[in-house]
């Protein structure tokens, strides 16, 4: 178990940059996602914390200790892969010992820290099987079991489960965050889908383009979306950004949005007067998670498609020039019909239309 | 009726197409096999049979003269030993050449995977090209550089060649096997402590089996029936044994003796055939297989 710092870290394949000046720090028990689309560099940091990739510039330290010159085998961390990564000529029981051996743990202890690790991932019956004859699950498993008997300060899964099927995804989440909560181990964690970071993670980090986006507990990222680009990838559907204009009123910050049938104000909005004295009459960008609509006083919109989801049922329509998707209760909207929605307006961000930046 | 009789001239015709294929293939296999058919009995006939009656026709008194003259007393050049020490000296540059051209290969191909250096694609694509020259251009440079190591005219020379030339080939196969095994399989074993050697033979090796079957299918086959770098770079006792038979069969005097010429030729041909028949089948489904799955 340990601290984890990423100062400065920069990484170039040649004249490419794939990471500029990253620095993320968690605590010792810590579960921190990397969110962010293919070919953000989410591996790339991944690998480099492991050790699989050279550092460009910066420091890595885990414990306090800079690690940017250690070998793999020396950081003590272990890594779950996408592909699993079995030893294909070997059994499972082989596949799990295989490091234990090259550090030359006695053969007893070796099969005491398989038995446990098989216990624990409900595999005993596996050992002897070769990964081929695995189903994608067990596979994930054996990947987990061969990073558990490690006992390691850091575990690093680079998106594990991408390649299983929705049901199961959902299952073997549940089993990582057990596998957490069990062993209290720092965790860092590799994925494009936002829901999986939402619900593993104590902090998260959303990536774009070798950049940190934002980085904060999961709760903090989905409601104080850093930009309109975090807004827009975590949660879904996704956060719905609305061009608007600012105006002072009497409940202090009220946004202005144009419907088809005119304007109407949107009252309440919880803004620093500062900043609202700052943006008074300027245009400015409006987020709006789709909970935040409820059937009540405050905006008439036509609803265009309803999307029942079987929980609730989505409405979409059009709110200052572009499409916008609220969630309702089963039966709240009928496609073609007028809808009147009240706004959760102390829910509500607003980011400069310029930077895209979110406005305190 | 109508009905029923067409029916009937449908099967006639099927039949007839049948029959017609089938005919075709029979006739067209029994053709190539002529050759072969003609080789084992003229070997099983005496001279003098051979030279009396026709090439084609069952011997009339069955003998193995001619396997056992081949074999062991047949007069190549001054000596009269027969083949087998040419296929002592056969198997003597063959295996070790299959061996380490295999080996390298390996090593080659699991390093350009594996462990991607600057220019790597380049010296693959270099290596690529060496597939593709052709014997006759490296004879002349080849027999420099066996005179200035000191191995002309030895077998140990025939291995030196067929290893360095084989090497295009087995590394052309493992590169290609390698590169469908996913890297992080690599990166897995580094993380558990694996080094570069260990990676290779715990897990890399094993992995690449079927690949290695083929190799050494490929190679033995090649190296065995070469005939242009053994008669290039060996002469007298330490030819390899197509060099032997190209003397037996090309003696200017006397009767021509075409029952030891034939039985000679199947001895020589033997090995490649066992290898065939004993790794054949791995041998397809090496060049079928992508790595394995998990
Ligand atoms: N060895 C390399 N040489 C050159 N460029 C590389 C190398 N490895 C990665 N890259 C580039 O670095 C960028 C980040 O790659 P990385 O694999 O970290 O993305 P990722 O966020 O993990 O994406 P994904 O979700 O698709 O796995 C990509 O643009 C990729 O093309
Ligand atoms: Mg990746």
């Amino acid at each position: 178990m340990a601290t984890l710092e990423i100062d400065r870290v920069r990484k170039t394949f040649g004249s490419l940059d794939v990471l500029k000046e990253v620095s993320i720090a968690i605590g010792d028990g810590d579960f921190l996602v990397l969110l962010g689309p293919s070919g953000c560099g989410k591996s790339t940091l991944l690998n480099m914390i492991a050790g699989l990739e050279s550092i460009t510039g910066g420091e890595i330290r885990i414990a306090g200790e800079v690690i940017n010159d250690l070998p793999p085998k020396d950081r003590d961390i272990a890594m779950v892969f996408q592909s699993y990564a079995l030893y294909p000529t070997m059994t499972v029981r082989q596949n799990i010992e295989f490091g234990m051996k090259i550090r030359r743990v006695p053969a007893a202890e070796r099969a005491r820290a398989t038995a446990a690790a098989a216990e624990m991932l409900q595999m005993g019956h596996l050992l002897d099987r070769r990964p081929s004859q695995l189903s994608g699950g067990q596979r994930q498993r054996v990947a987990m079991g061969r990073a558990i008997v490690r006992q390691p300060r850091l575990f690093l899964f680079d998106e594990p489960l991408s390649n299983l099927d929705a049901k199961l995804r959902v299952d073997m989440r549940t089993e990582i965050k057990r596998l957490h909560q069990r062993l209290g181990t720092t965790i860092v964690y590799v994925t494009h889908d936002q829901i999986e970071a939402m619900t593993l993670a104590t902090r998260i980090a959303v990536m774009r383009d070798g950049v940190v986006e934002q980085f904060g507990p999961p709760q903090e990222v989905y409601d104080r979306p850093a930009n309109t680009y975090v807004g827009r990838f975590v949660g879904s559907p996704a956060m719905n950004i609305v061009p608007t204009r600012l105006e002072a009123g009497a409940a202090g910050a009220e946004a202005v949005v144009t419907l088809p049938g005119g304007e109407a104000r949107i009252g309440a909005i919880p803004l620093s007067a500062g900043t609202l004295e700052r943006c008074r009459g300027r245009d400015v960008l409006m987020g709006i998670r789709p909970e935040h609509f409820a059937p009540g006083r405050g905006i008439t919109v036509d609803v265009d498609v309803v999307e029942p989801t079987g929980p609730d049922t989505l409405a979409i329509f059009t709110l200052g020039g572009v499409e916008v998707t609220a969630r309702l209760e089963p039966f709240a909207a009928s496609a073609g019909r007028k809808l009147d929605l009240a706004i959760k307006t102390d829910k509500v961000v607003l980011f400069d239309p310029g930077t895209e930046t979110r406005l305190d | 009726m109508a009905a029923e009789r067409s029916s009937a001239s449908a099967r006639r015709a099927r039949l007839v197409g049948r029959a017609f294929i089938y005919g075709t293939l029979v006739l067209l296999a029994l053709l190539y096999l002529m050759p072969l058919w003609v080789m084992v009995v003229t070997s099983l006939k005496s001279l003098d049979e051979v030279y009396a009656g026709s090439f084609i026709g069952l011997p009339r008194a069955l003998t193995l003269e001619a396997w056992e003259k081949a074999w062991a007393t047949a007069c190549i050049g001054t000596e009269c030993g027969g083949l087998r020490p040419y296929f002592v000296n056969s198997i003597l540059m063959t295996v070790p050449a299959v061996v380490i051209s295999t080996a390298i290969g390996a090593m080659n191909g699991y390093i350009l995977t594996k462990w991607r250096f600057r220019g790597a694609n380049l010296i693959f694509g270099l290596m690529l090209f060496a597939c593709f020259l052709p014997f006759q251009a490296v004879i002349l440079p080849m027999a420099q550089v066996l005179g200035r190591l000191g191995l002309a005219g030895t077998i140990a020379g025939l291995v030196f060649v067929h290893s360095v030339y084989g090497i295009t080939f087995t590394t052309l196969f493992f590169r290609n096997y390698f590169v469908t095994i996913p890297d992080e399989l690599t990166k897995a074993a580094q993380i558990d402590g694996a080094g570069f050697f260990r990676i290779f033979f715990a897990i890399m090796l094993p992995a690449a089996l079927p690949i290695v079957v083929v190799s050494s299918i490929w190679q033995f086959t090649q190296i065995w029936n070469d005939f242009l770098f053994g008669v290039s770079f060996t002469s007298g006792a330490s030819s390899p044994v197509t060099v032997a038979l190209n003397n037996i069969v090309n003696v200017t005097m006397g009767r021509k003796q075409y029952n030891v010429d034939m039985a000679a030729a199947m001895i020589a041909a033997v090995p490649t055939l066992v290898v065939y028949v004993v790794a054949g089948r791995y041998f397809v489904r090496g060049l079928t297989a992508g790595a394995v799955k998990g």
